[in-house]
């Protein structure tokens, strides 16, 4: 009886598994930015970059403007190519920039910033890649628009002249 | 062109001769006590035809025959020779053919090798077998025939992937499959044996040989793909919990386990549930690999031609055969009620049990971190990724007491054990504790946690070496592997902790320096290559000793398709390995420069080594012995 009863249940969880994976397949894996849009702005407690103090991630983006949030890191050559961009922004004050540095050492960081200059209010110390899963990142570099604590557009792989007049034409 | 026309229609006859055989098999089966000699002619002429149709895929490689679309696609004329040929296996077409040449070669040496087993045995494992096989020329011909017609033919072909056209990567394929087939060998075997009630000693030790064969070469299957991503993806790193990396861990983790429950099958009429299940997991692992990477249901850095309807037969196929396996084992499976399976806490069998559960968790953290993301995906419409952090927190506190149950649990005797004459045991665990104290605390690490880690692999590593002097050796081949297993261990964790990495800019001229280390970057060269234009990098590099490096890394722009590799310049020593790889900075002078010191990386392969020959020996000892 035991016997029959322990088939029987893992009959239904491999058929349930099959289903899984059947929808699986029908669905499409090209990444959408889309799908992350219009969440909050994950909760967390993170270690900033230049203190070492704790910071809860709501404080961060808690006033009631617009946040850019970029994934970088030292050892990734596409934000190198998107860098002088951040500072572009950051100069001309049209929106205030967190980073979140993904994997990165501290030393490297460091001198990345010390010879392209730094765009960045805060940056989120994330030596083991933990934070960039929370918001949903699976690359370098990464760039989210946030406004009101809510997270409105993702732009995935470095940014360029044309992102940057899509942001200051939303951020208007 | 006339190459395409005999590889298909050997495939065809190939399918033809499958049919035949279950015929001839079930006819048999019924009727005789002998082996039908005809089956055994019919499974020579099937693996004839699969080994023409290989060649013939070979060939249009070989020339470069651009009306067969498989070579248009992955092959080009100015492509070095010996790439040509690794190029008919480094595609979806050509290593499914691959997979077939290997599943009939190996089924026509089970059936030569096992003279002395039971004729029905034979036939039925015969039969599971063709069922695969049946089902690989289907999916073969339906969906991703390897000799597809273009025309008109185009002049010429697109080019393999340059960071495929690689020594280590042209084999590594062809291993790691025979690693997967052998399993499917251990599946056939094992449900044959179960329809039959024929779990015995004899059976255990007579599919001993094809565990052992089929582990060696996954194992080094592994190896060589790791040692390649170390080399050739430029990070440095050598295991980066990639599914695809993971979907050849889990077979391996379930093989491995199922080693040794046969080891113990072999003696003690035990845990003969556990073997079944496990001969049936390591192939539908190894096939839910295939599934995985060939679907393009997941999204990985090894990008493989996505083709859902390729997935779809792939995955019913799996479930029939999950459901196929699970069907035999509920309804023919008996327990062995007469044997005695009441033993000591403190034994060789209770170690053993351990063992297998701790291999079950390393497996299913793999397993959950692997299909997680496609289930949540399914569910919920949320997209993650899986990251080594996970895998790390997971694995890293568990593989201490596995660690140190591998140590002890093979100096216990079987049923019942007691502690008496065991005092080095304790000695040794001091000893250890006290050495990776000592070696832990100069570094600013976790001391607590990284000593304990250093002193359980270190505590393995005593043991088992001390047992090469002291053993009256009743088993070698355990104690090499184990002993590679604790080496293995120790050198991740000291190439951890010893890793030191400099990231810079530099232009030719340039010299970088910090405390002990000087980059000087002091010329760069061009120079065309036959199908990519090279440009090399001269680097010294003086250490802190004033020794003096001469590194030249390279960067390789190829034609076709048009992109640029970095090849990673290695100065390997028995202590550390010298690892510097350039990169193009977009529209500069500058190039990216990345410098790091990995202390042991040389020890991880050659322990990984040492563990598959632990495996050999044991295969050798086994035909002295005969």
């Amino acid at each position: 009886m035991k016997n029959k009863l322990s088939s029987i249940l893992i009959t239904f969880a491999f058929v349930f598994v099959f289903v899984l994976f059947y929808k699986g397949l029908k669905n499409t894996n090209i990444y959408t930015p889309e799908k992350k849009i219009n969440n909050v702005v994950p909760l967390f407690t993170v270690d900033l970059f230049s203190t070492g103090k704790k910071v809860n991630s709501i404080e961060l983006f808690s006033a009631e403007k617009f946040y850019l949030l970029n994934i970088w890191s030292s050892w990734c050559v596409p934000c190198r190519q998107e860098h002088p961009l951040l500072m572009y922004l950051s100069k001309n004050k049209i929106v205030e920039i967190i980073g979140l540095n993904y994997k990165d050492k501290k030393i490297n960081a460091q001198s990345f910033l010390d010879e392209l200059g730094n765009p960045y209010k805060n940056i989120i110390f994330d030596k083991e890649g933990i934070y960039a899963i929370e918001w949903g990142a699976y690359g370098v570099p990464e760039t989210y628009l946030i406004h009101n604590g809510v997270i409105i557009k993702k732009y995935i792989g470095p940014l360029n002249e044309e992102l940057i007049k899509e942001i200051k034409s939303l951020i208007k | 062109m006339i190459y395409s026309v005999i590889g298909y229609y050997s495939l065809i006859l190939g399918l033809c001769f499958s049919l035949i055989l279950i015929f001839f098999s079930v006819r048999n089966f019924n009727n005789s006590k002998l082996l039908d000699p005809k089956i055994l002619s019919f499974t020579f002429l099937q693996f004839f035809f699969v080994v023409i149709s290989f060649l013939s895929l070979v060939l249009s490689f070989v020339f470069s025959d651009f009306s067969n679309e498989t070579v248009f696609n992955n092959s080009h004329t100015t492509k070095p020779l010996f790439y040509k040929i690794a190029g008919t296996w480094g595609n979806h077409e050509g290593s499914l053919l691959l997979w077939l040449f290997v599943l009939t070669l190996f089924i026509f040496i089970f059936l030569l090798r096992s003279k002395s087993q039971p004729t029905k045995y034979k036939i039925l494992t015969l039969v599971f077998q063709q069922i695969i096989i049946i089902g690989f020329f289907i999916f073969l011909i339906k969906t991703s025939n390897p000799f597809n017609f273009l025309f008109p033919t185009p002049e010429e072909g697109l080019g393999l992937n340059p960071i495929l056209q690689d020594p280590a990567l042209a084999i590594h394929p062809p291993i790691l499959y025979l690693g997967y087939v052998g399993s499917s060998i251990i599946f056939s075997s094992a449900l044959s044996a179960t329809s039959l009630n024929l779990i015995t000693k004899t059976w255990a030790s007579h599919i001993k040989k094809w565990v052992l064969i089929s582990w060696i070469f996954l194992t080094l299957g592994i190896l060589l793909g790791s040692i390649w991503a170390y080399y050739e993806l430029g990070w440095g790193g050598f295991w980066f919990w990639d599914p695809v990396e993971n979907v050849s861990l889990m077979p391996w983790l379930a093989l491995t386990t199922l080693l040794h429950c046969i080891l113990v099958l072999e003696k003690k009429l035990i845990l003969t549930s556990w073997v079944i299940i496990l001969s049936i997991a390591t192939f539908t692992l190894s096939m839910c690999g295939t599934f995985l990477v060939r679907s393009g249901i997941l999204n990985s850095v090894h990008t493989f031609a996505n083709d859902p309807e390729r997935g779809l037969f792939i995955l019913i196929f799996l479930f029939s055969l999950i459901f196929l396996s699970l069907f035999i084992f509920f309804f023919f499976y008996k327990a062995n009620k007469d044997t005695p399976t009441s033993f000591f806490w403190l034994s060789k069998e209770a170690a053993i049990i351990i063992n297998n559960w701790f291999m079950m968790y390393f497996l299913s953290v793999v397993l959950i971190g692997t299909v997680y993301p496609i289930f949540l995906d399914v569910l919920s419409s949320q997209k993650i990724s899986v990251g080594p952090p996970f895998y790390h927190k997971l694995i890293i506190p568990i593989i201490i007491p596995f660690l140190l149950m591998m140590a002890i649990g093979p100096k216990l005797k079987w049923i019942k054990s007691n502690l008496e004459d065991k005092i080095y045991l304790f000695i040794l665990l001091v000893i250890s504790t006290l050495l990776s104290f000592l070696i832990v605390k100069n570094f600013d690490t976790n001391l607590l946690v990284n000593t304990i880690l250093v002193s359980s692999a270190l505590y393995l590593f005593l043991i088992t070496l001390r047992d090469f002097f002291i053993k009256k050796y009743n088993n070698i081949s355990q104690n090499i592997a184990h002993f590679g297993f604790s080496l293995l261990i120790l050198s991740i964790l000291l190439n951890n902790f010893f890793s030191t990495e400099i990231i810079t800019n530099l232009k030719v001229g340039e010299t970088f320096e910090t405390e002990n280390t000087k980059i000087i970057f002091e010329d760069i060269s061009q120079k065309k290559e036959k199908n990519y234009q090279l440009i090399t990098g001269k680097f010294i590099i003086q250490n802190p000793g004033g020794k003096i490096d001469n590194l030249s890394p390279e960067l390789r722009i190829y034609n076709q398709p048009n992109i640029v590799t970095s090849e990673a310049d290695i100065k390997t020593t028995i202590i550390a390995d010298k690892f510097i790889v350039i990169n193009l900075v977009q529209n500069q002078e500058y190039f990216n420069v990345r410098y790091q010191v990995k202390p042991f990386m040389i020890w991880i392969w050659l322990s990984v080594l040492l563990i598959s020959f632990g495996g050999l020996t044991s295969l050798i000892k086994k035909k002295h012995e005969k």
